[in-house]
């Protein structure tokens, strides 16, 4: 017992006291910024793995992005990346940064269903659908739950029935052996109920992007509540976008 | 008398290895060197050599379409010269032939003749377990999909089956797993995968540029980001023939093994949350944090991603990490053999672990098993030390095992090596400290030309175990096939065979102590 008492003291405080002010040290690389230096932007675009880079007018598009850094690193003049981690939205274009553009990824207030704010506000349950994910996300979203993250306090879980589920979670590109246990999972979870995209292969395909493997129709047949880039993304990238979409203030 | 046996065994073995082209862990040879025997000769000799000592075993057997035929390329690793041995044969008009099979004689092959079988519809007569490994895209028989799977079935009144999956109750990759039980007590399970198929043979040939594959690589399972990249780049480089700095080698090693403590420790939090341990749960899982945020600190990405490029890196170590890296683990042993010392004494846990999910060496042998499943049984095995690469060459690395092959065992072999790779990460910063190269940037897709018609073979053992890509390019130096096997590829027969007459209860735990990737075996 006493033993176990001094481990626990060991630890010390493992808990982010405000999950909301929490900053990630860089080099982590959060929402970039495009300035209007000129580059050689055919050089950027061809070096992007994942064609998130676009030229007229230059831009990055976070759903795509996988973060490697190849275009901050080749161009450091004209992009950085901040380690600015909030980055979710429930509006596919907010995840375009354009050249020359500082604003905040937000969410648009009056995309949110009402019925979001008032029954999922203090209680939301959530099943994650693995859709052919790397494991990298999946990792990220049970760190959500560790003693850092601790996103229980904000009464968010993960349950293991559909049925018990407000939303689901899917992470991957979809794959086609997939599809059809995501429809179902889908179908299982009682109305009213949300969907969440969690990373960039989720949200475009990633660098899985035209593979005939992958069957996407379930992203184009429903509308989608919030998309949390990030090749996996951060834990608090999650956890502050689901915030924003269920509580009003904060 | 004794010795003439010895000596005639050794002289056979060498007649036998003389058959194939011997080649090293990251060496690029001429396709066509590798020599064609017709499938009699292939058979006798591979399973004659598998057979003669423990120290050989296949690492990859393969098919690479060319027109009509198909050339099944098969890779051997003799452990005692550090060779990889290489042989081919080739299946003319391939359509619907039947071989004999060698998992008959030898059952570690049966997984990668089920491959051939599944992608190019080669009958193999005499397979004793010939069903589909993942269902891919381009699979010979699209008139099966992954819904209506072989299952084993065992006919009996008592007898009930119990299907899971493939989406699991918790945030995990997707999997089936059938049991067939008898009350509580499982006779048989079968797992069933490819849900997490991408496609990723397919792309890594559809997207030709270097930061592309490099991107797809580290997206084979993410959990193994570090090592799977690792793999390919040691590929893209022997096929360009160009040697990269000893520096950049001991910062991949150094990345290896955070990746591998990274992991373990979360599999041993895993496992405790299956023992019900909170405390230990717990305390695992905050000890992960700093590794993996270390690694974001280095590369930005808590996984690694982005950290490993061909030749070169956008992210070289530095002084200032080198000094973090030594305090952080120094705090990290302090903390983990605190936890360790009560987890491994405690008698509730030690019994919860101990006798269960055995898998015998023997098993272990005949499957194939690799890295820490094989070590867990008392198998040797392990690439750093028998094929070395990057900083394992210069700075050896010694195998640890532990022998009663049950999830104890497995656990208990994790708590070994995150000790030895912690002690093996401060040598690789002493020789970091003294090395003064400079780490260039990666190469790009004009400065890179490839060997012409030539086959690579890489290996490199990851924290699951043994990963091996290899490529062949034509005869304008493009990448003409590409193929990778991820270690899980054989450990998951391991699982199944651990859970045999265990209670169905026990399930959880003999999963977590395995921890094996889906989408390794998808692709
Ligand atoms: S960081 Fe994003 S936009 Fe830049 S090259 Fe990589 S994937 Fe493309």
């Amino acid at each position: 017992m006493i033993a176990e008492l001094k481990l626990l003291k060991l630890q010390g405080k493992q808990y982010i006291p405000d999950i909301t002010k929490a900053t990630i040290p860089p080099p982590f690389k959060g929402k970039p910024i495009i300035n209007k230096e000129p580059a050689d932007k055919d050089l950027l675009e061809s070096i992007c793995p994942t064609n998130a880079i676009q030229k007229n007018p230059f831009s990055i598009d976070l759903g795509k992005c996988t973060f490697c850094g190849a275009c901050a690193f080749y161009a450091p003049q004209k992009i950085t990346f901040t380690n600015e981690h909030n980055m979710a939205t429930n509006v596919r274009e907010n995840l375009i940064i354009t050249e020359g553009e500082e604003n905040h990824i937000l969410l648009n207030e009056a995309l949110i269903r009402k019925e979001i704010r008032s029954l999922f506000g203090r209680s939301l349950k959530l099943r994650q659908i693995c859709a052919a994910g790397d494991n990298s996300t999946e990792l990220e979203l049970n760190a959500t739950e560790n003693v850092n993250f601790d996103m229980g306090r904000f009464g968010i879980n993960f349950v293991a029935s559909p049925r018990h589920a407000d939303g689901i979670v899917i992470s991957g590109p979809l794959s086609v052996n997939m599809a059809e246990a995501t429809q179902i999972c889908y179908d299982a979870v009682p109305n009213p109920k949300i969907i969440i995209l969690a990373g960039t292969d989720a949200i475009s395909g990633g660098i899985f992007q035209e593979s005939p493997a992958l069957k996407r129709e379930f992203i184009q047949k429903y509308s989608i509540d919030l998309y949390v880039p990030g090749n996996p993304p951060h834990p608090l990238t999650f956890i502050n976008g689901i915030l924003k979409l269920i509580r009003k203030k904060m | 008398m004794n010795t003439s046996i010895n000596e005639l065994r050794k002289k056979n073995i060498q007649t036998l290895i003389k058959k194939f082209v011997s080649v090293k862990n990251n060496q690029a040879i001429e396709i066509q060197s590798v020599p064609i025997l017709n499938y009699t000769d292939f058979y006798t000799t591979v399973v004659d050599i598998i057979k003669s000592n423990d120290t050989f075993h296949c690492v990859n057997y393969y098919a690479y379409p060319q027109k009509n035929n198909l050339q099944c390329i098969i890779a051997i690793a003799d452990d005692e010269t550090k060779n990889i041995l290489l042989l081919s044969h080739i299946i003319e008009n391939a359509k619907k032939k039947k071989l004999e099979s060698i998992t008959q004689s030898i059952e570690a092959m049966h997984i990668f003749e089920r491959e051939i079988a599944e992608n190019f519809g080669i009958y193999f007569e005499n397979h004793p377990w010939l069903k589909p490994i993942r269902y891919p895209h381009n699979r010979e028989d699209t008139s099966q999909n992954i819904y209506n799977y072989p299952f084993y079935e065992i006919e009996g009144s008592q007898l009930h089956q119990i299907g899971v999956g493939p989406i699991h109750a918790g945030v995990i990759e997707p999997g089936h797993f059938r049991f067939t039980c008898h009350g509580e007590t499982v006779h048989h399970l079968e797992i069933q995968l490819g849900w997490q198929h991408r496609g990723i043979e397919t792309l890594f040939l559809q997207k030709t540029k270097l930061f592309q594959r490099n991107t797809l690589a580290e997206n084979i399972a993410g959990d193994t980001s570090i090592g799977h990249s690792v793999v390919f780049c040691s590929v893209i480089e022997a096929l360009n023939g160009s040697p990269i700095p000893q520096k950049l080698e001991l910062e991949r090693t150094i990345a290896m093994e955070l990746e591998r403590i990274a992991m373990h420790t979360a599999d041993l939090a895993n496992l405790s949350i299956g023992i019900a341990y909170q405390l230990s749960a717990s305390v695992y899982a905050a000890l992960r944090t700093p590794i993996i945020n270390f690694l974001q600190s280095w590369c930005g990405n808590r996984f690694g991603k982005s950290l490993i490029r061909a030749n070169g890196t956008f992210h070289p170590f530095s002084l200032i990490l080198a000094e973090n890296i030594l305090k952080l683990l120094h705090n990290y042993e302090k903390k983990f053999d605190q936890m360790s010392q009560k987890l491994f004494s405690l008698p509730s846990a030690i019994l919860r672990l101990k006798g269960i999910g055995n898998v015998t060496k023997t098993q272990a042998q005949q499957i194939g098993a690799v890295g820490m499943v094989a070590r867990s049984c008392g198998i040797i095995r392990d690439i750093r030390a028998s094929h070395p690469s990057m900083a394992y060459v210069y700075n050896p690395y010694f195998t640890s095992i532990t022998t009663t092959g049950d999830v104890f065992s497995r656990a208990l072999l994790r708590r070994m090596e995150i000790k030895k790779s912690i002690r093996y990460i401060q040598s690789l910063i002493h020789l970091w400290k003294q090395n003064n190269e400079t780490i260039p940037s990666p190469i790009l897709d004009e400065q890179l030309s490839l060997k012409k018609e030539h086959i690579a073979f890489s290996l490199a053992e990851g924290w699951r175990g043994e990963i091996v890509h290899s490529a062949i390019t034509d005869s304008t130096g493009k990448i003409i096939h590409y193929k990778i096997k991820d270690p899980s590829l054989h450990n998951w027969k391991a699982l199944e065979i651990a859970l045999r007459e265990l209670e169905i209860s026990d399930f959880p735990i003999n999963n977590k102590s395995f921890n094996l990737s889906y989408c390794g075996n998808d692709l």
